[in-house]
């Protein structure tokens, strides 16, 4: 019997999460929101996470009804993300592993991801859709690494609906893509918008400063409601990815694709990739917003693997990073 | 009607064709056109995604590959002769490449301790093919050994490799335009094919040399790649 515990805080989420071989005994998590059209800021954010970590630690030991001693090993997210909420996060993990004396392990905040996808949907060799407010990606497994075949090549498209979101003041609770997804709902007039797809590829900038520069000309003439806006640019930002991952899938033959990542959680998403699956026999795997936002069972699970697999961070390693690609980690848990 | 006859035309025809696979964007098969092997590239309705976004791509693509396709035979390069075209129906019959496998499965299926020295001459052969196209200027747009064929000659080995799948492809003169789909390839290639860094360069440095602008190209290729790695990660 193996238990992690993980911390995660790269973004404006703190969670922490404690897993038993596969079991989630515990999963809390804050999210600092920032008023309608404001971004969140690197420092704010760290505040943020600092007010209320012990917090959520204290959630996370309760909810599972365990004690520090019955911990195995302390996960924590070594990036890629924001630098200070980053650093405080890490701080936190790196006392808390003296002080009970446990190892310690630095996790790739995107592995995290696709670990909690396979554990939660069971997929076994998936091709995998990672999209957040941060990241991009088209991902596929193969000899140790998890190996990136498309990705942006700018923005990732929850920035792209982030910015949107605050051009036209939609509210940042419980997100923005959330109230976007629900006001979609609503739209029904399809405005044609910039559609930029490079082999398994995709660009959000041109599309971006487009909806930016347009969004409020569009309104106020009455030419569109923001409903339609934002139905048309979900419409149109979902198909390039469900393109660029069907484009990966025939490339690597694959059957199977799992969605991980904030944006994930968008049922018009998983609507949209499930009908490119249908087409071709293919299987779909999603999660709920429990596991598809930031969390830490996510960071305690891909520790899990990563201890069990007979990793550990020393002390001296325990630095984070801003920038850290999927492919860079070594994966020693699969065949 | 002749119209309701010639709408109805194609379906029926692809009825009866092989379906060979189903690509990234088309459905693939393999018929006989005025009794010469064909392949027939459908590009049907992708029911995910808007009618009016979905009938523009298509479209589009159709046209793009079609008019790509004839761009690089009038330059010499192979890709498969284009026998008919339908609009209605999104359908392109192409030549088969008879006897071809893809450069993916070529790569793939050869040993691990082969997969470097003896795919030199192969991966220079890509960077000069890609060399000829890009003096062209066409850009492909979707670059990676999915989308290259290899006919295997007849007894002397020679074979012939032919471009294929030019959907997301255009016509630019820029650096910049060019650079992109070498990184496209780049990635797609070093994703596909493990520890294949140094073949690659290979491939690079053909087509360097093969190619009248290569210098302007290869500076965008390392520009595109720095702003990779400093792109924010943030969220
Ligand atoms: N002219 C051809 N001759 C032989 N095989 C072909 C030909 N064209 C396509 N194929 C096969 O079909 C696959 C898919 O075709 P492609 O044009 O790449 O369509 P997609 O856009 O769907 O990927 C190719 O990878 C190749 O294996
Ligand atoms: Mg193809």
């Amino acid at each position: 019997m193996t238990i992690v515990i993980g911390f995660e805080g790269s973004a404006n989420k703190i969670g922490i999460g404690i897993i038993r071989d596969g079991e989630v005994l515990s999963n809390p998590r804050r999210t600092y929101i920032t008023p309608p059209g404001q971004g969140f800021l690197p420092s704010d954010t760290a505040r943020h996470h600092r007010a209320v970590i012990l917090t959520v630690l204290k959630e996370a030991l309760e909810q599972a009804g365990l004690k520090p001693a019955d911990i195995d090993c302390v996960a924590f997210t070594k990036g890629p993300g924001m630098g200070s909420p980053l650093v405080t996060v890490a701080l936190v993990a790196r006392t808390v592993a003296q002080l009970w004396g446990k190892p310690l392990l630095g996790v790739n905040h995107c592995i995290g991801h696709i670990e909690m996808g396979r554990l939660i949907t069971q997929a076994d060799n998936p091709t995998v859709l990672y999209v957040s407010g941060g990241n991009t990606q088209v991902i596929a497994y193969s000899e140790r690494r998890y190996r990136i075949f498309g990705e942006t090549i700018d923005i990732a498209v929850g920035n792209c609906l982030d910015r949107f979101a605050r051009v036209i003041k939609i509210s940042n609770d419980p997100s923005p893509g959330y109230n976007i997804e629900q006001m979609a709902k609503k739209g029904s007039q399809y405005v044609e918008l910039p559609y930029t797809v490079k082999g398994m590829d995709v660009s959000f900038s041109g599309i971006t400063s487009y909806i930016e520069e347009a969004a409020h000309k569009m309104i106020s003439s009455g030419q569109c409601s923001a409903e339609d806006l934002c139905f048309s640019l979900q419409e149109t930002v979902f198909s390039m990815l469900v393109e660029i991952t069907e484009r990966a899938m025939a490339h690597c033959g694959s059957g199977e694709v799992l969605i991980v990542g904030g944006v994930g959680c968008n049922l018009r998403l998983q609507e949209m990739m499930g009908v490119m699956c249908k087409e071709r026999n293919a299987k779909l795997f999603a999660t709920d917003e429990r596991f598809c936002i930031d969390n830490g069972a996510m960071i305690a699970q891909a520790g899990w693997e990563m201890f069990r697999s007979g990793q550990v961070t020393e002390l001296e390693d325990s630095w984070i990073t801003q920038r850290y690609r999927t492919d860079e980690v070594e994966v020693t848990w699969r065949d | 009607m002749a119209l309701e006859k010639s709408m109805a035309a194609i379906p029926e025809f692809l009825s009866k064709a092989e379906l060979l696979k189903q690509g990234a964007e088309a459905r693939v098969y393999r018929a006989r056109f005025l009794g010469r092997p064909t392949i027939v590239k459908e590009r049907f309705r992708k029911q995910y995604r808007h009618p009016l976004l979905d009938e523009k791509l298509t479209h589009r693509r159709t046209v793009q590959e079609v008019r790509s396709v004839l761009r690089c035979r009038r330059a010499g390069i192979s890709v498969p002769v284009v026998y008919f075209v339908d609009y209605s129906s999104h359908s392109i019959f192409l030549e088969e490449i008879v006897g071809s496998s893809t450069v993916r499965d070529h790569i793939a299926s050869s040993p691990p301790s082969a997969r470097c020295e003896g795919l030199e001459p192969l991966a220079e052969r890509v960077g000069q093919v890609l060399a000829r196209m890009h003096d062209e200027d066409v850009i492909h747009g979707d670059l990676t050994t999915s989308n290259m064929l290899l006919r295997c000659g007849p007894e002397d080995g020679v074979s012939e490799l032919f471009l294929i799948d030019f959907g997301l492809s255009y016509i630019s003169a820029l650096p910049e335009d060019k650079g992109v789909d070498l990184h496209v390839l780049e990635k797609a290639f070093l994703s596909t094919h493990p520890h294949t860094e140094a073949l690659f360069q290979r491939l690079l440095k053909s087509y360097a040399a093969a190619s009248k602008k290569s210098s302007a190209v290869i500076k965008k290729l390392e520009e595109v790649r720095l702003r990779g790695r400093k792109r924010s990660m943030v969220g």
